[in-house]
């Protein structure tokens, strides 16, 4: 059936006020991080905390640039390094682990092997645990294979934590899709790469994308292998802003805001980008039916 | 062209699908493969397009073994069930699709979509997406796409069951027309008997993987081979009595109804190779039923449980205390639940069947 939308605005004052009110509650903490980036120490760490104030920029300056204690001249600091390596191995091994994904949850969905949902959930018991349980092992095998410290280490990680996620989720898209268009395709002279490829990859792209935006959530954020795994050339920026607390002055809660604020940037600009496939793939199989 | 299926079979574990079928299909003859759900007609369709590979045996294309071919190189063309149209490809670009591969000009591609847009009236739609179209015109573009080419067969699996009943009878007759041009063997999946009685020059009814009877659509519901094709094709179903011989003189034979009755039926010589004693099922249909009022002894007494007017006619259900029976007869008879009439056997009419299921006589 065709599901008429409604008009945006139909919803009535009512429901649209509720609906801001708890959107707001949500967004409240995020609000007051991105704020706490434009204040001075002074206005950051002031009883009660201020709403008003007058925004400065030196939090960001800082985050790049800051003065040396010996010489008092301004230095650089490794920071650009750090959001390079977080969107270096974020992206690869969610693009990765949507590759292999995609693939395999083809190959489940179309050619089921005997025993197929064992396998599918033998997959899914890799992340049925919590991560830290596998931390020595992992820790281990990275130190003996020579893996702990570099891109290719944390990348495959993260690709392997990230694919079991990715076969379920787009194996549910391959699922909805009507086999006869595959069949179709194929009498009308396809080969099976072209079926693939040509039929049902465009098919689930809206389902692509939400897996994509989800596994990268997940991926950016993550910070126990991270702190673990990483090096001083790969490490990401949860590790990094982790270590501006403590030490000697005690913590710089406006440079960590403004840390957190350039950090929430890249997500938001990707989640924004794929905004509309994002929605269809959320929604997929739920309205369209 | 032809398209021949020699002892062909598919097995899906232990289940076997479609077990030992042999059929040909002519040059420009429409077959329907009837039969109820699970009977192993898609399957056998989908042998011999090329989805499905055989178990065993082999399928003959135009003379040609293709049994071991992808779908891609048999050169069949097939409308799907669910129509399976490209959804991101417009009409007039689902309907060039077929023709991408045979390294057609762009003019010629052009030249065939309008040919076929003329034959089913796309004209209107040509521009618009798969998810635009309503029920009726998805079944024309997907007919349109399937006999855009010129293929060595074609191939439907059920192409009328989406469709609401007066869309149906429209696009029946319009299949049958645009069919009648083709001139290739062409197989018809269906498990609507009226779908495959009108637009069938042959019926092939299967059960079970196996071909049951293959006939003219006039010989399938004339003379049915066994008990199962007599008890499928027909609406209202077939009256089918249990039944002993108790004696027979050539030219007529008694039968004892489980039930306690008897009745006499007019039989053909063959009967008499038959000794009293032996099981029957005897088979008529609901319009070979007759109403008296006075008994008869090719008739038995039945008492009238519902009465179901359908306009011309009425459908009246009786029952001998054993037997449930159908009977359809003109709406202008009076007729009154509960009463006790009797019920004729018309001559001439009654099938017989033996107790392994096969029929011995047919009217």
């Amino acid at each position: 059936m065709v599901r008429k939308h409604r008009e945006i605005g139909k919803a009535g004052w009512g429901y649209t006020a509720t609906t801001s009110i708890i959107g707001f509650i949500y967004f409240f903490p995020v609000l007051w991080i991105i704020l706490t980036a434009f204040k001075t120490r002074t206005d950051a760490l002031a009883t009660p905390p201020k709403l008003f104030f007058t925004p400065t920029l030196d939090n960001f300056t800082s985050v790049f640039y800051r003065a040396s204690i010996t010489t008092g001249s301004s230095q650089a600091t490794d920071m650009g390094l750090y959001f390079f390596n977080s969107i270096f191995i974020a992206g690869t091994s969610v693009g990765l682990a949507l590759i292999v994904g995609t693939l395999a949850a083809y190959a489940f969905s179309r050619f089921p092997l005997r025993g197929n949902d064992t396998y599918l959930f033998i997959i899914l018991t890799t992340r049925m645990m919590p991560p830290i349980v596998v931390i020595i092992p992992i820790f281990l095998m990275f130190r003996l294979s020579g893996l702990a410290g570099t891109y290719w280490g944390i990348i495959l990680l993260y690709t392997a934590f990230n694919i079991p996620f990715s076969i379920w989720l787009i194996k549910s898209f391959f699922d909805e899709l009507n086999p006869e268009i595959e069949d179709a395709a194929r009498m009308d002279g396809s080969t099976e790469g072209r079926v693939f490829f040509g039929f049902c990859i465009p098919q689930i792209l809206a389902g692509l994308s939400a897996t994509f935006v989800f596994g990268l959530i997940l991926t950016w954020n993550e910070f126990l292998f991270a702190l673990l795994l990483t090096g001083v050339e790969t490490r990401t920026v949860p590790v990094a802003m982790a270590r501006t607390l403590g030490g000697e002055v005690g913590v710089d809660y406006g440079l960590l805001a403004a840390i957190v604020t350039l950090f929430l940037i890249p997500i938001f600009f990707v989640t924004f980008l794929l905004q509309n496939q994002l929605l269809r793939g959320v929604t997929f199989g739920t309205v369209k039916k | 062209m032809t398209i021949e299926l020699k002892k062909l079979t598919k097995r899906f574990g232990a289940l076997t699908a479609v077990d030992s079928v042999d059929l040909t299909v002519g040059d420009g003859e429409v077959l329907c493969l009837l039969g109820p759900s699970g009977c192993g007609k898609t399957t056998t369709l989908r042998m011999v397009a090329g989805l499905e590979l055989a178990s065993e045996g082999e399928v003959y294309l135009g003379g040609k073994n293709v049994s071991d071919r992808a779908a891609r190189d048999r050169n069949v063309a097939m409308s799907f069930q669910f129509y399976a149209l490209y959804p991101s490809l417009t009409v007039a670009e689902n309907l060039a699709f077929p023709l991408y591969g045979e390294g057609l000009s762009k003019t010629e591609i052009e030249v065939r979509v309008a040919r076929i847009s003329d034959t089913l009236q796309l004209g209107g739609i040509l521009n618009r997406t798969p998810g635009q179209l309503a029920e009726g015109e998805k079944q024309r573009v997907a007919v349109g796409r399937s006999i855009i080419r010129d293929p060595t067969c074609f191939l439907f699996d059920e192409p009328l069951s989406r469709l609401d009943v007066q869309l149906r009878e429209e696009m029946r007759g319009e299949i049958k027309l645009v069919l009648q041009d083709l001139s290739r063997p062409t197989v018809i999946v269906t498990h609507d008997q009226l779908e495959a009685l009108t637009m069938a020059d042959r019926i092939a009814v299967m059960r079970d993987g196996r071909i049951e009877q293959v006939d003219t659509p006039h010989n399938v519901f004339q003379r049915p081979k066994n008990l199962f094709v007599a008890g499928f094709i027909g609406t209202p179903q077939m009256n089918l009595l249990t039944a002993t011989l108790t004696a027979s003189n050539g030219a007529n034979a008694e039968f004892a109804i489980s039930g306690g009755q008897t009745i006499m039926i007019d039989v053909d010589p063959r009967i008499s190779e038959l000794s009293p004693g032996t099981d029957v099922t005897l088979g008529v249909r609901p319009r070979n039923l007759e109403i008296s009022n006075e008994p008869t002894p090719d008739g038995i007494s039945t008492t009238i449980d519902i009465v179901e007017p359908m306009g011309a006619e009425t459908l009246v259900h009786l029952s001998d205390g054993q037997h449930v029976l159908r009977l359809v007869t003109d709406w202008r008879v009076p007729l009154n639940e509960g009463d006790k009439v009797h019920t004729r056997f018309l001559p001439g009419t009654t099938h017989i069947f033996t107790a392994d299921e096969q029929v011995l006589r047919t009217p």
